[in-house]
């Protein structure tokens, strides 16, 4: 389960470019949940996700896994809990290792790193059979550099490495955006397979109001660092992309016309 | 180029390849640009000289030496990385900061080792040439050296360094604690240096404060030696084509230097140096770009 109270985070205080990306957002997320995140840009999506991560620091506000407390730990250490799949295919793996060695990596996520040889044989096959699952071929291509293969593939393979270990939370940061329609589908089929089959926490931000709504069990909506809709079941399954759309412009259209009495 | 001079190449140009090993680390796998070398090599020597005359044993003298070269490159890496300091500036401060105090250790600006007992001397014998058993025994220290660092590489802990390099964001995701893995790194990287250093000491039978001055620009010609012999990305290859270029590098010096027609001196060595840098730089590209024209 994971807890975020009131979580406040500005970028460039006290300049001209001041951003207040996160502003009091508050949101549970309990153990087996698959939530949606949309919002416009700037609406705080990565922020809240880099948030999590440890990449970013909060201001104010709390954010804990279960009863461990994340506010002052580094990046490393939350790994442990923390599975993550970023935008850019080339960002989640390391183009100079091996497929096999990438995923030697992540098999030891959040785990003390010593002097054991990393591709143990037993690896080796593990690494191999859920390759094969993917159905690209990959797993003939252990011993190949993963910066020879394609954004999608290397998406894939993200996916695949994020879910090797255990993780108390896994974040997918718009992973199919950077991606061509057709293997966008592809990678999302995979994310679904793999969030079920391993009953994932995940927490998922797209583009797409589609996706959002076909996508997991919630969907939840970011605007000017706040969650502004939050739906879920019944009410969920009978939301469309026009309906979510109107809903959409009414949350800016109010923020715009607060502003405007602000102003005012 | 006479058979003498042959063995004298392949000594000094074994010894460098510790020192191109220790560059590898720095500059392609950690991609952290560092010219602590050039401090850490003559302190290697500075700490050997001055043990060794003060009646240490030379393999302790030589472990020692090691020791203080993984000191001062961790401490490279903690200006960097604790205190936020530029990479190359972080290096380059620990590089001046290293010539006082290799001043300091030797108490003087150089220290001879001649009539004093090294490493190599335990293994002399009347049956070979010492001028031939020492390159030997470098070569078999260098291969020691080099078969290890390629089993370090595939730990896990090698793949977290590898993967610091190469990607930090994601190593950080997948629970490497980047900071740590860029000291560790240059760690190793300045004790092989160090060690290169030591042994260029009781090899030449002096340590000397000038003794380090270009030694990164060797290091990495020797790298880049190396990658031109080799298209192989694979670290078995890459570790073995920096030890090969180094003794190559020190080869094409000597044949620069003996050849009397050019009438190259030794104080010719530094842009020597520079120009084989520049030639096995532009080679490739060149070839590159004679292939793409012949290509309609």
């Amino acid at each position: 389960m994971l807890i975020a109270q009131d979580l406040h985070i500005t970028f460039n205080a006290g300049t001209p470019i001041e951003t207040r990306a996160l502003r009091g957002l508050s949101l549970e997320i309990p153990t087996g949940q698959f939530v949606t995140v949309i919002g416009s840009n700037g609406a705080g999506k990565s922020t809240l996700l880099n948030a999590i991560s440890g990449e970013v620091q909060l201001d104010r506000g709390s954010l804990r896994i279960d009863d461990v407390e994340l506010n002052r730990m580094p990046v490393w250490d939350r790994a442990g809990m923390v599975a993550r799949v970023f935008q850019d295919p080339l960002l989640g793996t390391c183009e100079d290792l091996t497929i096999e060695e990438n995923l030697a990596l992540a098999a030891n996520r959040g785990e003390r790193r010593g002097l054991k040889r990393a591709l143990a044989p037993q690896l080796r096959t593990e690494c191999a059979e859920r390759l094969a699952k993917l159905g690209l071929g990959l797993e003939s291509r252990l011993g190949d550099r993963i910066g020879l293969l394609s954004g999608g593939q290397r998406q894939a393979v993200s996916l695949l490495m994020a879910a090797l270990r255990p993780s108390r939370i896994l974040l997918l940061d718009e992973h199919t955006a950077a991606l061509d329609p057709r293997i966008a589908a592809f990678v999302l089929d995979i994310t679904r397979r793999i969030v079920a089959e391993r009953q994932l926490t995940t927490l998922m931000v797209t583009h797409s109001m589609q996706q959002a709504l076909e996508t997991g069990d919630r969907t939840i909506m970011l605007h000017q660092g706040q969650v502004v809709l939050d739906v879920s079941g019944e009410e969920r399954r009978r939301l469309d992309v026009p309906h979510l759309l109107k809903m959409f412009e009414r949350v800016r259209g109010e923020t715009v016309s607060d502003d405007a009495l602000l102003l005012g | 180029m006479s058979w003498y001079a042959l063995w004298g190449a392949l000594e000094i140009g074994l010894i460098y390849g510790l020192v191109a090993l220790g560059v590898l680390i720095s500059f392609r796998i950690l991609r952290f640009p560092d010219l602590t070398v050039d401090g850490s090599f003559p302190l290697g020597a500075a700490v050997a000289a001055t043990l060794i005359v003060m009646g240490w044993n030379a393999f302790a003298a030589t472990l020692v030496a090691t020791i203080a070269g993984a000191l001062a490159g961790a401490i490279t890496g903690w200006l960097n990385v604790r205190l936020k300091i530029m990479d190359l500036l972080a290096s380059i401060l620990m590089m001046i900061a290293l010539y006082s105090i290799n001043l300091r250790i030797m108490g003087r600006p150089n220290v001879p080792l001649i009539t004093e007992p090294t490493v190599f001397s335990v293994f002399m014998s009347d049956n070979l040439p010492d001028y031939i058993l020492r390159p030997l025994l470098i070569l078999a220290l260098v291969a020691l050296v080099k078969f290890a660092l390629d089993w370090y590489l595939g730990t896990h802990s090698g793949l977290a360094l590898r993967a610091t390099g190469s990607n930090p964001r994601m190593a950080r995701a997948q629970g490497v604690a980047t900071g740590a893995m860029v000291l560790i790194g240059l760690a190793l990287s300045n004790a092989l240096c160090a060690l290169g250093g030591a042994l260029f000491a009781q090899s030449q039978g002096v340590a000397d404060i000038s003794m380090g001055i270009g030694t990164i620009v060797i290091g990495l010609a020797a790298v880049i030696v190396g990658e031109s012999l080799t298209n192989s990305r694979r670290l078995v290859f890459m570790t073995a084509a920096a030890i090969v270029g180094a003794v190559l590098y020190r080869i094409f010096v000597a044949l620069a230097l003996n050849a009397d027609f050019i009438g190259l001196h030794a104080q010719d060595l530094n842009l020597i140096t520079a120009v084989l840098v520049t030639i096995f730089l532009v080679v490739p590209l060149l070839r590159q770009r004679i292939r793409d024209r012949k290509r309609p």
